[in-house]
């Protein structure tokens, strides 16, 4: 076991010893260096290439001066000089500043021929820089100009490279180069193929489908089965990610249905102002931010899971309010209890408008939720994956109230059979109005996490609650597994639909799928079984 | 007074009002000297044009919803079907007086590089073709979706809310530019109809009595129909819908029949209301709007058809007045009425009147006997 590790360490301890000896020794630098003070172009031209080879990390340095006809030699002790940026001489060597007189140096000449070579050098200079993203990004410039001048410097590079991620992008630049390099094997050109596969993604296809004319036939066959997959593989993650914004689609859908599945779902009640609660609990956001920001600025990382159990409270005041001065008196009368809570959001909004005027509020987000990261060939916001998570978190505790709580257990015994409930002692109108308050305070949790991604105005409400209707009755009333299916449906059908139809025709297409569907199923995905007819 | 079979006294005095206000007002306006204080003003004309076309509109919901139990939120969908219908001949009438003076093409299509006429929009040049699309268009989607709605018995709470998704999704096509319906610009800056200058007293004139005309029109129809047999079935309907199904009726028929009538009724309406509004946009189609017209019916009282046409009015008149007076209450007013409405006036304010006049009607009378009462709208 320790044998093999030290094995394994050995190679790397060792190539760490030789290049912090290096420095000491003579190095192909040094020569190089030498050739520029021969004054004559062939000499110049090894010497640049010399000079790319040898690693020397002030390359790029002494290229970028001798295309700009500052680099000097002495002729009287030939040491190189060159004139930076900013004008000051310095030693090419050591790269020091130099004190010798400018009069006494001689301009390294260049001519046409030269000039190329030392361009194609200062692209592949960066290969050798110390910064592992340079490097990364020379390789990349490599493979996009498949430049065979510099295949020499990207072997040096490859052969120096101890990052694997560096190595990988050297190695796929090097087989861009030798898929269309003249005297490269057929053998070689397919190994080259493999490797540029391995990139899988639009730039390898490309490269790959666009190659010279002259490619031996085998090669070309391969570049093509190469390319096949390459699609396929893109069509893999183009559908993936469409899944993920689906989810993240559905996670909103979700939050602003899952109160009205209460409402709708459980009690029967439409409830047209469920939108408003939304906004209600958003605006709450937004101040309690407010309140944070001016008195006890130290918690404003945490506002949000401040805000959250207060628009719980907040909007749960307001829709237990709501259930007992109107919509009590409205039971069994679902059209009335319909106009009657479309009046209620149109004074919801008036009154929010009144306090905070018609315009949106600034509603801050936490460090911590901004940013992004990658998966593979997806990218995904912090943001959108914290909203994922706290929907599923409200949906679960919502199924778990209705499970496993006595609250839960009085509300599912009212929905099933209010007189029969009532006889075995359940305060049947106090569980309507808690079920009501239930339903609202979730609505005022999901106004929290949109106030993140939406504008927290007036009409935050009215863009979800034709959307969380779909949701609820698409998924099935009276369940919330069918409210979670429906959400997660719609949102990923949704985003599946927008890069065909665009946006506003997907959107579209889905309501009338939707009404359709409803014709064929009118009660929903997963509809209650039971015998009751209605009306 | 002559008594018909189908309109009751209600209606001959509403007839008689809508008539008279159809015939007055215009002519106030046209041949009183401007001094007058009994002449109407210039722009209370297409005002009170307006309203008459919303009571119309009015008239249509209450069709369903009063007689058939139908609660329509879509309903703005057809009106605004209707008014487009309109808008269109009228755009094509424009010809080369818009600003790009193109013979064939509208302003908008000229501006979003149409290359020629979208193959909708042909025949549009004409007014008859107009006309007949004013009621064909919103009478198809009435039967293309009531037909699917009906038959899978859709009812109730679920109806109401896909009919909404249905405007909602018209209203999201018809802001897209390349829909060819003028994007959220709409239909505008009409100049005549008929070669008749549009923005003239004369047409404006002429305008408002077929408006009233049209309102007294569709009173007659709405009259004609809940009085027939196939009125007393969609009142079945409304109060038992199983039942009356289990009695042999085909419901999903007479409800498919009822729902297009009406669609065509406010498909008419918004096509006198393009006219002397002189716009035609997609906000028509949204959801909040079809909704308002539904309080229209419930504050002037469910079921009455007379009640629906005056809820129309009183809402409206009460929303210009509000809106230029207290813009920030008006808000507040409609969100009330709605909840006050639904809670305290099940039978809106006609009902309030003929309870009233019921009960004083009543005391005077000698011998104790009631009048026959008149058919309330049960849940």
């Amino acid at each position: 076991m320790i044998l093999a590790l030290l094995r394994r360490v050995a190679p790397i301890v060792l190539i760490a010893f030789v290049a912090i000896a290096g420095p000491v020794r003579a190095e192909p630098v040094d020569d190089a260096l030498a050739l520029f003070a021969t004054d004559k172009f062939d000499d110049t031209q090894k010497g640049v290439e010399e000079l790319a080879k040898s690693g020397h990390p002030g390359t790029a340095d002494i290229l970028t001066a001798l295309a700009g006809g500052k680099l000097f030699f002495n002729p009287a002790d030939r040491m190189i000089f060159y004139r930076d940026a900013s004008g000051t001489l310095r030693d090419a060597r050591y790269g020091a500043p130099s004190t010798v007189d400018a009069a006494t140096l001689k301009t390294v000449r260049l001519n046409n021929r030269l000039r190329r070579v030392v361009e194609a050098s200062l692209g592949s200079a960066d290969l050798i820089s110390p910064d592992p993203g340079k490097r990364i990004g020379a390789a990349e410039a490599i493979f996009k100009s498949r430049d065979q001048a510099a295949l020499p410097s990207l072997d040096t590079a490859l052969a120096n490279e101890k990052d694997t991620r560096v190595k990988q992008a050297m190695e796929v630049a090097r087989a861009a180069i030798i898929v269309t390099f003249p005297g490269a094997s057929d053998a070689d050109k397919i190994a080259a193929v493999d490797k540029i596969a391995s990139r899988a993604d639009q730039e390898a296809a490309a490269l790959l489908r666009s190659l010279p004319a002259d490619t031996p036939e085998a090669v070309k066959t391969h570049a093509e089965g190469a390319v096949t997959t390459i699609e396929h593989k893109l069509a893999l993650w183009a559908a993936l990610q469409n899944v993920a914004y689906g989810i993240s689609l559905g996670s909103v859908l979700l939050l602003a249905a899952v109160g009205l599945a209460i409402t709708f779902g459980q009690m029967g009640v439409i409830n047209m102002a469920h939108g408003e609660m939304v906004m209600i609990g958003a605006y709450t956001t937004f101040v309690v931010q407010q309140v944070i920001a001016a008195y006890a600025p130290g918690l404003s990382e945490g506002s949000l899971l401040i805000a959250i159990p207060l628009a719980f409270l907040v909007a749960g005041a307001i829709g237990v309010a709501i259930e007992r001065c109107v919509i009590r008196f409205l039971y069994g009368r679902p059209l009335e209890t319909l106009l009657a809570t479309w009046g209620i959001s149109l004074i919801l909004q008036q009154t929010i408008r009144s306090i905070f005027g018609p315009t949106n509020q600034p509603v801050s987000a936490p460090s911590w939720m901004s940013g992004a990261f990658d998966v593979g060939g997806i990218s995904l916001t912090y943001s959108r994956v914290a909203i994922v998570v706290f929907s599923l978190m409200v949906f679960f505790a919502l199924l778990l109230v209705l499970r496993r709580t006595s609250l839960g257990l009085q509300v599912r015994a009212v929905t099933q059979n209010r007189r029969m409930a009532a006889a075995m002692g359940i305060r049947t109108d106090w569980i309507d109005a808690m079920t009501f308050g239930l339903g609202s305070g979730v609505a005022g949790i999901a106004g929290v996490a949109l106030s993140q991604i939406d504008n927290v105005s007036p009409n935050l409400g009215q863009g979800y609650i034709i959307d969380s209707f779909m949701v609820v009755v698409f998924g099935g009333v009276g369940n919330l597994w069918g409210t979670l299916v429906g959400a997660m449906t719609l949102g990923i059908a949704n985003k599946f639909l927008e890069p065909y139809a665009g946006a506003v025709l997907g959107k579209i297409l889905l309501l009338v799928a939707i009404i359709l569907f409803i014709q064929k199923r009118p009660r929903g995905l997963f509809a209650l079984k039971g015998r009751a007819v209605e009306a | 007074m002559t008594r018909s079979l189908f309109i009751d006294r209600t209606g001959w005095i509403f007839l008689a009002i809508v008539l008279a206000v159809a015939v007055l007002v215009p002519a106030s306006n046209l041949f009183l000297p401007a001094g007058s204080p009994f002449r109407v003003p210039d722009y209370l004309v297409p005002l009170l044009g307006k309203y008459l076309c919303f009571a119309l509109l009015a008239l249509s919901i209450d069709l369903i919803w009063g007689y058939c139990g139908i609660l329509s939120l879509g309903h703005g969908a057809f009106f605004a079907l209707g008014g487009y219908a309109m808008g269109m001949y009228l755009m094509r009438q424009i010809g080369t007086r818009g600003v790009y003076a193109d013979p064939i093409l509208p302003d908008f299509m000229v501006f979003l590089n149409y290359k020629e006429l979208p193959w909708f929009w042909h025949g549009f040049d004409m007014f008859w073709f107009a006309a007949i699309m004013v009621v064909v268009v919103p009478g198809l989607l009435a039967f293309v979706f009531g037909w699917f709605a009906f038959r899978s018995r859709v009812t109730g709470v679920y109806l109401s809310i896909i009919t909404q998704a249905m405007t909602f999704a018209l209203m999201l096509a018809f802001f897209r530019n390349d829909m060819g319906f003028g994007g959220n610009n709409g239909l505008t800056d009409f100049k005549d109809i008929l070669g008749y200058n549009i923005q003239s007293g004369e047409t404006r004139a002429v305008l408002f009595l077929l408006s009233g005309l049209a309102l007294a029109g569709g009173y007659i129809l709405c009259r004609f129909i809940v009085s027939s047999k196939l009125g007393k079935v969609l009142v079945a309907i409304r109060d038992a819908e199983s039942r009356t199904r289990f009695i042999g009726y085909r419901v999903e028929n007479y409800k498919l029949a009822v729902f297009v009538i009406s669609a065509m009724i406010a498909g008419v309406a918004g096509a006198l209301y393009v006219p002397q509004i002189g716009i035609i946009n997609p906000s028509e189609f949204a959801p909040a709007a079809s909704i308002e017209m539904v309080i229209w019916v419930a504050v002037g009282g469910r079921g009455t058809l007379v009640g629906a046409a005056l809820g129309a009015l009183v809402v409206n008149a009460g929303k210009t007045w509000f809106t230029g007076v207290l813009p920030d209450a008006w808000l507040f007013a409609l969100g009330l009425l709605f909840v006050l409405v639904t809670l305290f006036l099940p039978k809106g304010i006609l009902g309030v009147i003929t309870d009233g006049w019921q009960r004083t009607q009543r005391r005077f009378r000698s011998d104790g006997s009631v009048p026959a009462p008149v058919p309330n709208a049960a849940e």
